[in-house]
């Protein structure tokens, strides 16, 4: 089933939904045949959507929303804290095309600071899906969840098919004790390609699809941080603010510590180009990945994320 | 200062087709926004090569003429123009989407003659404010122009830098609308409208002239003109066709971004020179 299938059946099967776009159109280009008036573009406009969401909601709707994802979060920052945050209105905010999926766009595309952003507001829930299967397989419950909630749409296929989902709750992939990636989103399929790698040198290798960042699984980091002799964390997301800072915020609620190898961009935006040579060259493949732990783990020293640096 | 100078319409219009060969070549390998690009060719060649004072020799001087090209995904027209100038070597541009250049979809100062970044709408009216304010407080006579998409229009800070620009009496400023009737899905008129277009900017204190944006002749005779009025922005809204010089992608609002195969870059190529109208099968209604 595809993101706009799923929608709309259950923009048909619920009257609460309505289904907005400030003209980005790739996610639901059939959706205003079947949905009519519960279909509304407002055009170039991120912020006046985002408010005429919150009016929407505050009428009992559910409205989900549709955006590139750094102008949705970025460009409607305040709208969206001040409008849906403060109320706790249900506001369901679709991000397209976000971390490195915005390939060749420019930083000005680059929704890599997206979940520190979101993550921040009281309220929001925060979610990454690995691939289009889970996608599916998290959205409802997100989407009839009683809260504002922010997706990284991701309509990538990994071939890999997901566990049920739970809200608040990891997927653990598998267990190890020489190393566990914790991953989110896009970059799930190199992590899975870097577990294969590192299992054929002999590696005890875990895997978790961290799924839900807000509210994230504090139990899962626990667990893979009190068995395995390393942790990595790897996003297409700033150093600050992500997954990386979301373990270390765990780590020291619960008074406890851990090797942590993050894989992350240092206050860099990434070289634009088209996906497959933005992950080589930002050293984000599943072989880059597992040489880097390898490294790591033979070495006993912590790495620096080498980066080649790029600005305006 | 009113420009009493002439044109060479001839020249301009074989220097624009040059430009439209380069825009067509980098619409291939990823592809880019070519039918926002050939809307905007002409305007963006006639402004480089007749009105602004800006080029290699002073790139660098603070009292250039500046451009700002808000609506960046038409970077392919700016850098075919640059290439077909002299402000940029042509075998750069074989560069679109390398690792080891910095051409892609959206302007970056990396290449010189790019005066600010953009890709995210309805930034840079309010970047070239600040330029336009700065020459008016040191007194300077360089001129700032801000090309804007009319799908930028929906932006609501596009509208704030008319009133800002309007109570400042920034008349050492234009904007110019490349208005080619679309936005990224269809046309503006079938989703937010912008007509009467003239009017709104006229309502916002702006001296605003109307002319068809590929005409090199009413080009030349509208910002010969300039400034429009004494102590008012002026704006020039430059009635365009997306994708101008290729009947087969002409208008269509499916043909927005476009990724051709090498086979239709070779047929388009002839289209722009009249050969024959295309027949595509590459994906369309591709959004980036």
């Amino acid at each position: 089933m595809t993101y706009e299938e799923l929608l709309t059946r259950q923009a048909l099967a619920d009257e609460r939904f309505i289904v907005m776009t400030a003209e980005n159109r790739a996610l639901v280009r059939n959706i205003h045949a079947a949905l009519g008036s519960r279909f509304i573009d407002t055009g170039i406009t991120e912020q006046t959507m985002i408010g005429a969401a919150a009016g929407l909601a505050l009428r009992g709707r559910i409205p989900v929303v549709h955006a590139l994802a750094s102008f949705l979060t970025m460009r409607a920052f305040e709208f969206v804290r001040t409008d849906t945050g403060i109320p706790n209105l249900p506001v369901k905010l679709s991000s397209f095309i976000p971390g490195f999926l915005s390939d060749g766009n420019g930083p000005t595309h680059q929704a890599i600071e997206d979940i520190a952003l979101m993550r921040g507001i009281p309220n929001m829930t925060v979610f990454a899906p690995a691939d289009e299967d889970d996608l599916v397989k998290m959205l409802p419950d997100i989407w009839n969840y009683p809260a504002p909630s922010y997706v990284r749409i991701n309509t990538q296929k990994s071939g890999y098919e997901h566990t049920p989902f739970e809200l608040g709750k990891a997927e653990v992939i598998s267990e190890g004790t020489d190393v566990t990636i914790l991953t989110y989103g896009l970059l799930f399929a190199q992590a899975l390609a870097a577990v294969e790698i590192l299992k054929s040198e002999g590696l005890s290798v875990g895997l978790i699809n961290i799924r839900s960042l807000k509210p994230v699984d504090e139990q899962a980091i626990l667990k893979a941080a009190g068995n395995s002799k390393l942790i990595a964390t790897l996003e297409d997301h700033f150093l600050t603010g992500g997954l990386y800072t979301i373990v270390a915020e765990v780590l020291l609620k619960h008074q406890t510590t851990a090797k942590v190898l993050p894989f992350a961009l240092n206050e860099k935006w990434f070289k634009p180009s088209l996906l497959p040579k933005v992950l080589q060259h930002e050293g984000f493949t599943g072989k880059q990945i597992a040489e880097k732990i390898l490294g790591y783990t033979t070495n006993a020293v912590q790495q620096t994320i080498a980066v080649p640096q790029f600005s305006e | 200062m009113t420009n009493t100078s002439t044109i060479d319409k001839q020249k301009l219009q074989q220097t624009a087709l040059k430009v439209r060969e380069h825009i067509v070549k980098m619409a291939t390998d990823g592809g880019c926004f070519v039918g926002a690009s050939l809307s905007a060719a002409d305007l963006i060649l006639y402004l480089y090569s007749e009105w602004l004072n800006v080029g290699n020799h002073n790139l660098n001087d603070p009292d250039r003429d500046y451009l700002f090209l808000s609506k960046g995904h038409d970077v392919p027209a700016l850098y075919g123009t640059f290439a077909e100038l002299g402000l940029m070597d042509k075998e750069r541009l074989k560069n679109h989407l390398s690792l080891d250049d910095h051409i892609y979809w959206h302007p970056n100062t990396k290449i010189p003659g790019i005066e600010f970044h953009s890709g995210s709408l309805g930034h840079l009216p309010s970047v070239a404010i600040g330029v336009a304010m700065d020459i008016k407080i040191r007194g300077g006579k360089n001129r700032v122009v801000c090309i804007l998409g009319d799908g930028e229009l929906n932006e609501g800070t596009c509208w704030e830098a008319v009133l800002v620009a309007n109570a400042y009496k920034l008349d050492n400023l234009i904007f110019v609308i490349d208005r080619n009737q679309f936005q990224a899905n269809m046309p503006t008129e079938e989703l937010i409208p912008l007509e009467p277009l003239h009017d709104k900017f006229t309502a916002f204190g702006a001296a605003v002239k109307r002319i068809d944006g590929h005409d090199f002749d009413a080009l030349h005779e509208a910002f010969s003109a300039y400034p429009f009025e004494t102590g008012k922005l002026n704006v020039v809204i430059a009635d365009t066709v997306r994708g101008k010089g290729l009947p087969s992608i002409e208008r269509r609002a499916d043909r927005w971004f476009c990724n051709f195969t090498s086979a239709e870059i070779e047929s388009l190529l002839k289209e722009l020179h009249g050969e024959h109208v295309s027949q595509l099968t590459s994906e369309t209604l591709v959004v980036r």
